[in-house]
């Protein structure tokens, strides 16, 4: 406790980063600690590899004293360690379960697993203090595209996901292969401001009617295959066309899907979550359409949008208000499904 | 067709196969998961879109994997372990080198109980196990077809 708040540390390590966050009452932040925007180099010396468990190994004790710092308590004051347990690559998720118990343990504070895509969807309680279930949920990030039905704090059902390539996976290939380079997504979205979203008019992909899952992976190949014509036949690809092209043709159909899901079960929020879901298009696009709807969209600051612990501590804080409490036996689950 | 696949992987030696659709991907695909034993390691290189995951899927399918397979892309594995034989499916795009994976454990799976599929096998080549299967996957003439070039 510290001023009469319950204090909620939040460890994620399932991917790239190495983040905690610390948050007070559940909304609160405190601190917000994200290894790739510290220098590691300084702050650790030495070589690092770009993915790899080790890293998260390296990095973790020295992103805890950062955040104890930065919100100006000691590890005393925590009340209960929240971490990631899946989904994600199995030796970066155990560098953070096995930091979390060995807290919980040291100082016999309880332990709540927090799936990180549900992380990903409190994220937004973070930044809308009001916000409470049940809502429309669309997640869209590099590695997953779902629509997921957010009946409460510790209750999501998906409804939709993709069946090939995450949609953040679409917009980094093609970058490449168009020349925008790493990271595709913001990118393609700065590229695609002085294109035709019209140019080319790929095929949308809705699949069986009724169906909420995506798949991007045909668009890909049709993007590859009308770049490799145009190459044969000595056009110059115009870039800005391609990417405004392409970056509609994945925008319409996710926002036509979420504004169905949450038509159909009533909803009138749609809470977004996940790297994309900074992408301008897609904000823009999901607004318009809502509004005639009346559906209220929702979208964290790009800042809560990457993977980060704060949305890690908020998700564990209301599951151990649903009694969801994990035990020192708690493993990493690399295939966790929402 | 799916006979004449069948003899080709039982003749264990090297051949091209051409896919003119994914209704022909899956027959292969199909035949494919049949051949392939616990501890097998098959290494797929081929451009983007020439359809590394979608042949995966239909192995998958062979092996009465019930679950969807999506790109491993993101996440560089995923286990599946709903079929007759676990499936552990990999992604090295984006990989610098074979080291990255063995930071991930690679050796574990590729010498479990399971079989593994590494897509973009070319990044990582230098720590595949000697006896791995490789397919090389090409665009062919016509637009869906592609040509498997099985090195055995």
């Amino acid at each position: 406790m510290k001023n009469g708040k319950h204090i909620t540390l939040g460890i994620e390590s399932s991917c790239d980063e190495t983040a905690i966050g610390i948050v007070a009452d559940g909304r609160e932040v405190l601190a917000n600690v994200i290894s790739s925007q510290i220098d590691i180099h300084t702050a650790f010396g030495g070589v690092v590899p770009e993915i790899a468990s080790r890293r998260h190994l390296e990095n973790i004790n020295g992103v805890l004293s950062q955040a104890l710092e930065e919100a100006q308590i000691t590890i005393n004051e925590v009340d209960l360690v929240g971490v990631t347990y899946g989904p994600g690559l199995v030796g970066a998720l155990l560098v953070g379960v096995a930091a979390a118990k060995a807290i919980s343990f040291a100082k016999d504070i309880p332990l709540v697993a927090v799936n990180h895509m549900h992380g990903h969807i409190a994220a937004n309680y973070v930044e809308y203090p009001e916000l409470e279930p049940p809502f429309m949920g669309l997640v869209v990030s590099g590695g997953h595209t779902n629509i997921v039905f957010v009946k409460d704090y510790n209750q999501c059902e998906t409804l939709g996901e993709t069946r090939d390539d995450a949609a953040g996976e679409a917009f980094d290939k093609v970058a490449r292969v168009i020349g925008l380079g790493y990271p595709g997504g913001p990118k393609v979205d700065r590229a695609a401001k002085e294109g035709d979203p019209h140019a080319i008019e790929f095929k949308r992909v809705y699949l069986e009617p009724g169906s909420y899952d995506f798949s991007f992976s045909g668009l890909k190949t049709a993007a590859l295959n009308h770049i490799n014509s145009c190459r044969q036949a000595g056009k110059e690809i115009n870039v800005a066309d391609m990417a405004a092209s392409f970056q509609e043709a994945v925008v319409e159909v996710i926002v036509n899907k979420a504004i169905s899901a949450a038509r159909e079960f009533g909803q009138n929020r749609i809470v977004m979550a996940g790297g994309v879901a900074s992408n301008s298009r897609l904000r823009e696009m999901i607004r318009e359409e809502g509004e005639k709807y009346g559906i209220q969209v929702m979208q964290p600051r790009p800042l809560y949008c990457t993977d980060n612990g704060v949305m890690i501590a908020c998700s564990a804080y209301y599951k151990m208000k649903k009694g969801e409490f994990a035990g020192p036996d708690l493993d990493a689950i690399p295939g966790l499904e929402f | 067709m799916r006979e004449e696949i069948r003899k080709k992987l039982e003749e264990k030696n090297n051949f091209n196969w051409t896919v003119h659709n994914e209704l022909e991907t899956r027959d292969f695909g199909l035949e494919l998961s049949s051949y392939l034993k616990p501890g097998d390691v098959l290494a797929l290189e081929g451009d983007l879109g020439t359809g590394k995951t979608t042949l995966t899927k239909y192995i998958a399918e062979g092996l009465g994997i019930h679950e969807n397979i999506s790109s491993p892309t993101f996440n560089i594995v995923k286990e599946h372990r709903s079929g007759r034989i676990p499936l552990f499916h990999f992604d090295a795009y984006r990989l610098g080198s074979g080291d990255e994976l063995l930071d991930i454990g690679a050796e574990d799976y590729f010498y479990g109980d399971g079989i593994s599929i590494v897509e973009w096998s070319d990044i990582v080549e230098d720590i595949l196990p000697e006896d791995s299967l490789l397919i090389r996957i090409r665009y062919g003439e016509k637009e869906g077809e592609r040509i498997y070039q099985c090195i055995f």
